[in-house]
């Protein structure tokens, strides 16, 4: 199985850990105020240090096209990206989200290039899975803007459908590559 | 009108809209992350629940203590399902609900329920048949004509042991609801493949009129048959929700509860001999059979697979009780389990004689349904697959990395359901189609919302569309592929019928009869006499101010008028590559074959036969639920380690969907399911075909084919 999304989201916690001072950045147990920059907004919310940038987003504010599936950095469902880069937003805590930019599905306009090319090749049936693709693909294409088909089936690779729409996803993907050519960030 | 109107659908070269391709309508909103699921929604004042669920595959409550769950800060309602003395089958079942004002604090007051339990003696694994003792149940045997003698005469005997394990939905939204009761009034947002019905079946579990029960579902994030009934999850809602004044609760189970217990499909273990003549032919079937669907235990899928009229057949089954969660229909229930059982039983026999199994099907079509469909088939994937050029006798391989060609067949009923559409003709030229049926990702809105427009002559997009609420017209349950058939029949029928209102308003104007007229392209006229014409909003208009058209249109399965059929075969012919160093199997192409009827929309039907492989292909290759004997547990109820395939590991897909006019009289068929059926037969065949050896267990993964290859076998 494809490993994608998950080793970048997982890699990004570490660096993160590694830099975090100890002691002085203790807080909770109990909710404490945070802001996050969603979208190139800054949102103030109250959560638990233990709430992860998923359920912040779907059940502490109303961002709810990213999509709680496994909740274990596996599915690939609830791509957001973060300070530039696809994370499993299931997998990083809110109170570690501060201060870098968090772009979810609902920052991309209705029409734009990533969610067109799935609309034109029909690359969802429930759609549950496909904001979490859209992401996904976008965070991708920003890496590789010039992907081989062997690219995209690496690199989609952290993203799970029980649809089965992958044939659609693979040909969205290379159409929204051709599509962005020029565009700076979809 | 005294004469049944003319419901038929209009010939295939004269269509223009049914037929055609157009993309899914709510493919925008849901690319774009706007689509609102259930398990999106929050309310003012929402609460989350969730379960305490048994840690033991079988044990007996011996108290529950909620007190300091319920003294919790932010906790408004708890219930408990198992009351001490209340004896649980199965890890994951449910012991008691929490309902509070954040999930956090809902997790937070679970963790604080204390419960004791005696442990009882659990039995979780079906495929040794020997070890199930008294948990198995014989079924009684069934003889057609004389096995015995079929087998003392045969020129040739092969026999073989397969097994299809549990696999789960795994649905990615999981099973649950939204649901307020307030009084005697329940409001309620399902994630149901049963809009219509989901109240009726809640309504004596809470003793409120169903009438009282309103739903409502925009989308759901699939189901596959695990999603008809509320669920026990809705009526723990509703109560939590009595308890906590009234206030909406969200109740949707996690992954691994959804993994236990959300619903899976049941194994089929099977021991089998095929006899028969060195040219081919089968004279004789014998199976002894067993499988397990949970503590109820397990039928017997439909033996012998499509080739049903082996005129020598010995059938024994034992269903097995195993204290694991309950199975729930899955994307053709049974039919799975029976194609691979006979498929990999009929290659075998080909391979015991020394033939290409290609030819032993066909040779044996005989005893299906329909030959000359499946003979059809057989030629397309044996073209589309170039089966002629790469299929290698058995055992002939040689080399680290083997290829193989193996087959299946399927076949599905899937007639159309039972429902009701209503079209309301507006005098500003408005129309609005409605239904209270669902979406399941299948396009039921696009197929609804083409076949309105091409019966009026209109555009899709002078088509509003209501669908997913219960007090629409009744809608059917999408299951069993019959919901294209159904939904697209009643719309036609109300399309017509709201047609012919139209016209008795419009003819006086063109001087004609209603019963001459036509919509076409925008346009009312005299058929005879296009120049004769008016524009769609003049013809409404004549219905006159404060007046509409409001008719409906039922689909009725004893009577569907030729609008819808059931009976599709399908062909499926998976190429495979095995590394005998790893066991890694790898899909080089899987070519499917589907019959059909009349093809509503070639795209979206196309997505429903990836859609189907896929899914195929994933139970193929990495799905089973493990069961650990000592513990009872699930090992793998997660996503991590129950395996889903991903985008790299499912090789090219071939479609080949059966459109010709012959095929097209047969009226609507659905798709959702036949080609669901034959792809563990058809990856397993492939795989035997390639190592030269039968791997005995789905899934195809390296552990089998090592143990197989190693002589490893149990």
């Amino acid at each position: 199985m494809g490993i994608g999304t998950g080793a970048l989201g997982a890699g990004l916690l570490e660096r993160e850990a590694e830099a975090a001072p100890a002691a002085a950045n203790v807080v909770g147990p109990g909710p404490v105020p945070i802001t996050l920059n969603i979208n190139g907004k800054p949102v103030n919310l109250t959560v638990e240090p233990s709430v992860t940038l998923l359920d912040a987003l779907r059940n502490h504010l109303d961002y709810t096209g990213a999509k709680k599936v496994c909740d274990r950095g596996t599915c690939g469902a609830c791509t957001v990206i973060l300070a530039g880069k696809s994370v499993y937003s299931c997998s990083v805590l809110a109170i570690d989200a501060q201060g870098r930019n968090i772009e979810t599905i609902e920052g991309l306009p209705v029409n734009n290039p990533i969610s067109n090319a799935f609309v034109n090749h029909d690359a969802q049936q429930c759609g549950y899975c496909t904001p979490g693709f859209v992401m996904a693909t976008k965070g991708f294409l920003a890496e590789h803007p010039s992907p081989t088909m062997d690219d995209v089936k690496n690199g989609l690779g952290g993203n799970l459908c029980r649809c089965g729409t992958y044939m659609g996803v693979r040909q969205a993907v290379l159409e929204a590559a051709k599509n962005m050519k020029g565009a700076k960030n979809g | 009108m005294a004469n049944t109107p003319d419901y038929s659908w209009p010939p295939m070269d004269a269509r223009k809209i049914i037929g055609k391709s157009p993309k899914r309508i709510d493919g925008p909103v849901k690319a774009a992350g706007r689509a609102r699921y259930t398990s999106d929604l929050k309310f003012k004042d929402m609460l989350y629940a969730f379960y305490l669920t048994c840690p033991y595959a079988h044990a007996r409550v011996t108290s529950i203590d909620t007190s300091a769950a319920e003294k919790t800060n932010g906790v408004k309602a708890v219930h408990v399902i198992a009351e001490a003395g209340k004896e649980l089958q199965w890890q994951g079942q449910e012991v008691a609900a929490v309902a509070a004002t954040t999930e956090e604090v809902a997790h937070e007051a679970i963790r604080k329920i204390k419960v004791e339990y005696e442990v009882l003696p659990h039995f979780v694994n079906e495929a040794d048949l020997a070890k199930a003792g008294s948990r198995g149940k014989a079924a009684g045997e069934k003889v057609t004509g004389d096995p015995e003698k079929a087998f003392h005469d045969a020129e040739a005997v092969s026999d073989g042991t397969y097994g299809i394990p549990v696999v789960t939905h795994c649905c990615l939204e999981p099973h649950g609801c939204v649901i307020q009761w307030q009084g005697d009034q329940v409001a309620a947002w399902p994630s149901t493949q049963f809009v219509t019905g989901w109240a009726g079946t809640l309504a004596p579990n809470l003793k409120v009129p169903a009438a009282n029960i309103k739903v409502k579902m925009d989308y759901i994030g699939g189901g596959f048959g695990s999603k008809f009934s509320p669920g026990a999850w809705a009526e723990i809602g509703a109560r939590l929700s009595q308890k906590a004044d009234g206030k909406p609760v969200k109740i949707f189970l996690d992954r691994t509860t959804e993994l236990l217990i959300a619903g899976n499909r049941p194994s089929a273990y099977g021991k089998i001999k095929i006899a028969g003549k060195k040219d081919g032919t089968i004279t004789a079937w014998q199976s002894d059979t067993w499988a397990s669907g949970g503590f109820a235990g397990g039928g017997q899928p439909p033996l012998p697979y499509v080739y049903t009229n082996i005129p020598n057949t010995r059938l024994n089954h034992t269903s097995v009780s195993v204290n694991a969660g309950p199975s729930q229909a899955w994307r053709a229930p049974n039919n799975q389990q029976a194609s691979f059982l006979t498929c990999s039983a009929i290659e075998d026999f080909a391979a015991k004689i020394g033939m290409d199994p290609m030819v032993v099907f066909d040779k044996n079509a005989g005893y299906t349904p329909r030959a000359e469909q499946y003979r059809y088939q057989l030629q397309k994937a044996a073209e589309l697959s170039e089966w002629s050029k790469l299929w290698k006798p058995r055992g002939s391989q040689t080399g680290a990395v083997r290829r193989g060609l193996g087959l299946a067949v399927n076949a599905w009923a899937g007639a159309g359901h039972a429902c009701t559409a209503r079209i309301t003709i507006n005098p500003d030229g408005s129309v609005l189609l409605e239904m209270g049926t669902q979406d399941l990702g299948t396009g039921t809105r696009t197929i609804m919302t083409q076949v309105a427009a091409e019966t009026l002559g209109l555009q899709m997009g002078q088509i509003k569309l209501a669908i997913g609420d219960n007090s629409l017209p009744p809608g059917g349950s999408s299951g069993g592929s019959t919901t294209v058939g159904g939904s697209s029949s009643a719309t036609r029928k109300a399309g017509i019928n709201a047609l012919a209102k139209l016209f008795e308003a419009a003819a006086p104007a063109l001087g004609a009869q209603p019963e001459d007229l036509e919509a076409v392209d925008g346009t009312v006229r005299v058929k005879a006499d296009p120049k004769k014409t008016m524009t769609w909003l003049s013809a409404c208009k004549k219905i006159g101010p404060g007046g509409k058209i409001s008719e409906t249109g039922a689909n009725e399965q004893r009577n569907p008028m030729g609008l819808n059929s059931g009976g599709a075969a399908g062909v499926q012919v998976a190429d495979v590559s095995v590394d005998t160093e790893t066991g890694m199997v790898k899909i080089n192409r899987y070519v499917a074959v589907q019959d059909c009827g009349l093809i509503i929309n070639p795209r979206l039907a196309t997505s429903q036969i990836y859609g189907a492989v896929i899914m195929g292909i994933s139970t193929a290759l990495y799905e089973e639920r493990i069961m650990d004997d000592a513990t009872g547990h699930m090992m793998n109820p997660d996503m991590e380690f129950y395996k889903l395939a991903g985008i790299k590991d499912i090789g090219d897909i071939v479609v080949h969907l059966d459109i010709r006019e012959i095929n097209d009289k047969r009226g609507v068929i659905g798709l959702g399911e036949p080609p669901a059926i034959g792809i563990c037969a058809a990856v397993g065949n492939a795989v035997a075909n390639a190592i030269g050896v039968r791997v005995p267990n789905i899934p195809m993964s390296p552990m089998h084919v090592l143990n197989t290859l190693e002589g490893r076998n149990a």
